[in-house]
């Protein structure tokens, strides 16, 4: 000890100690290890339990966040189904629009799973994280896998709600949707965290993904068949990532249902490039494939971030 | 690490951002188990500085160790040997304290079998650990910060910094928060660097730096930086400001400075002073005061103004106030 560590303690001694934790020698002294891949992984595990945990808390979020899909399902089902009963041969209308509902409903979910990373911000809680001894990659794939999870978690009421719009309970079917819906929530989850990693006002943010995610939405061909459309229409469509999302869902939910060829063929064509009809996984594969793009550019934004 | 390298040794430590320059050159070092204050205004560098030692900002020149380890190319085991206090909160409110602290520990990687004893231990410390299952949104601000303490001292570190503790609490409850940081950095034997604007408590420091417009002005002891200024503090309110400072300056040989709405000036033995300089000064004197000199006096000596007089000069700082007032309001 230096002569300036004596000097110390005696002025430290004239300190009043309320807490009585002078008088404890005893000291639970606890070591941080050097950074390793077994460090990285519990970090991205709890970064991915506080989402689930703060779900769990926020029942709130899970009832608002389904009153716009259910509105566009029995609502606007329910009353365009007059229109529309010569074009969609029989089919009832709530049953046409229930996929493309399916994943309009995850994506406004994944879409406030993303928010959370702002609200993180604004709040203070994301520079716990980003100050600790683990890579901002950890903090991103935690965020984005546990906003995918929470947003598929909410999915499942509508799935649940298939009876009701003459869609029946297979099991392989539920499972299915639940996998598409995951996939979907990764993506969109993945896209929010980038847009998030450069917009850091929650009003700013909620602005901007609204923007980009209502014209999505609508050209998608959630709510419509992507045959016949006019051909400007036709070549968005085929740009929208989130076409490549509804389109395998369609073929999922009408392969369980019973229906005429004619039917079938009019309201759930497949999706097509230059005449090429895209096989269902080959769909599934692009959403991954955006949604890894976006959260490899999440990561590098993230790190960048001082 | 043993005792006689410094827990932090910072030499000519610059930043920049575009043609502002935050901090420009700082070089001082702290001892292992030493309080170091920095204090100064707002928008005087503490924080960037503090930035720059945390790594969460990158310095544009010099070189800054920590923990026996350089700031820049060896980032995360300066990270893992750091604990942080910010000055606005970090704590996720949804969360219990529990949960905070617990996020913590896996955060930084700390063995899960010694977190439970660990955090028992650092929440009795604070007084917390009958509250740790309540959600921290429902703590108080005096209650949060002790929480943010309790888990900056969570994984052990060996330097604990804090940026501004006490700021926006009230004067009972930064007293305890005082308390509570000495009596764990007495059980913990570990360095603490700290920031602070309030001149009063730099004197629970070892040793004092007063930071004015990016650069170090005085480092010392607060006795030895007390001793310096050597003479009373006489404060004096008058009929006519400018006049008293030209009268003081003309017959007593006296340089006297207008501050926050009052002449202050120094003299050895101020309380055989006064009576002469009622007889002699010729303007009338509403009010006076003599006071042995205190930090704030230090601070004065040094940058010519006092510490309130400095921040209400600074434009920016003041929307960073308002900005903190307003998110503080919708918390």
């Amino acid at each position: 000890m230096s002569a300036t560590d004596t000097s110390r303690t005696d002025t430290l001694q004239t300190q009043p100690d309320p807490s009585g934790a002078g008088s404890t020698p005893q000291v639970a002294r606890v070591v941080v290890p050097p950074r390793s891949f077994r460090s990285e992984i519990r970090a991205i595990k709890i970064v991915f339990r506080r989402e689930l945990i703060r779900f769990r808390n926020d029942r709130m979020r899970m009832a608002t966040s389904l009153i716009q899909p259910l509105l566009f399902l029995f609502v606007l089902g329910s009353g365009l189904q007059q229109l529309s009963q010569f074009g969609t041969h029989g089919v009832n209308l709530k049953t046409f629009i229930y996929p493309g509902i399916l994943c309009i409903s995850v994506m406004f979910t994944a879409m406030f799973s993303a928010a959370s990373i702002v609200w993180d911000r604004e709040f203070g809680f994301l520079r716990e994280m980003m100050v600790a001894p683990i890579r901002r990659s950890s903090i991103v794939i935690g965020k984005c896998l546990g906003g995918a999870v929470v947003a598929s978690l909410q999915g499942i009421v509508l799935i649940c709600l298939a009876g009701a719009v003459h869609v029946p309970y297979d099991p392989l079917l539920l499972l299915g949707i639940f996998g598409l819906q995951l996939l979907l929530a990764f993506s969109i989850t993945a896209f929010g965290v980038m847009i998030a990693a450069r917009i850091k006002q929650i009003q700013a943010f909620m602005g901007v993904m609204q923007m980009i995610v209502m014209p999505m939405f609508f050209i998608s061909g959630a709510l419509f068949p992507i045959s016949g459309l006019p051909g400007w229409l036709a070549v968005l469509n085929r740009l929208d990532p989130l076409t490549y999302a509804v389109d395998p869902m369609r073929r999922l939910v009408f392969g369980h249902l019973h229906i005429t060829a004619a039917a079938r063929s009019a309201l759930d064509p497949g999706l097509t490039w230059w005449g090429w009809h895209l096989p269902a996984l080959f769909e599934a594969g692009v959403v991954l494939a955006l949604g890894l793009v976006m959260l490899s550019i999440a990561i590098v934004e993230f790190n960048a971030t001082e | 690490m043993d005792l006689a390298t410094p827990a932090i040794d910072v030499r000519d430590l610059r930043k920049s951002y575009g043609e502002i320059e935050a901090v420009r050159g700082v070089t001082f070092d702290v001892a292992a188990g030493e309080v170091f204050g920095f204090l100064g205004p707002n928008g005087a560098g503490k924080t960037t500085t503090i930035n720059m030692l945390c790594t969460l900002a990158k310095p544009t020149g010099g070189t800054a160790r920590v923990a026996g380890h350089d700031v820049v190319s060896e980032r995360d085991n300066v990270r893992r040997n750091i604990g942080l206090v910010f000055q606005d909160p970090t704590l996720d409110g949804y969360l219990t304290a529990e949960q905070n602290l617990r996020m913590h520990a896996e955060l930084y990687g700390v063995e899960s079998r010694l977190v439970p004893a660990r955090m028992k231990q650092v929440l009795e410390m604070v007084g917390l650990w009958d509250r740790r299952k309540t959600q921290v949104l429902t703590f108080s601000g005096g209650m949060r910060r002790r929480l943010e303490i309790a888990r900056g001292f969570l994984h052990s570190p060996r330097v604990l910094f804090l940026d501004e503790p006490t700021i926006g609490l009230d004067p009972q409850t930064r007293s305890s928060i005082w308390r509570y940081i000495r009596a764990l950095q007495q059980t913990e034997e570990i360095t603490i660097f700290m920031t602070t604007h309030y001149m009063d408590e730099a004197e629970f420091c070892d040793r004092i730096a007063i930071m004015d417009k990016g650069v170090i002005v005085v480092l010392d002891t607060p006795d030895a930086l007390k001793a310096q200024v050597g003479a009373d503090r006489v404060t004096i309110h008058t009929a006519d400001d400018d006049a008293a400072v030209a009268a003081l300056a003309d017959r007593f040989k006296l340089e006297a400075k207008i501050a926050e709405g009052s002449v202050t000036f120094y003299v050895p033995s101020g309380e055989e002073f006064v009576p002469r300089l009622f007889a002699e000064l010729g303007i009338q004197i509403k009010a006076v005061s003599v006071s042995r000199p205190t930090l704030d006096d230090v601070f004065m000596a040094h940058t010519g103004s006092t510490i309130r007089d400095a921040e209400n000069s600074d434009g920016k700082d003041r929307n960073r106030m308002v900005m903190q007032a307003m998110s503080g309001g919708r918390r």
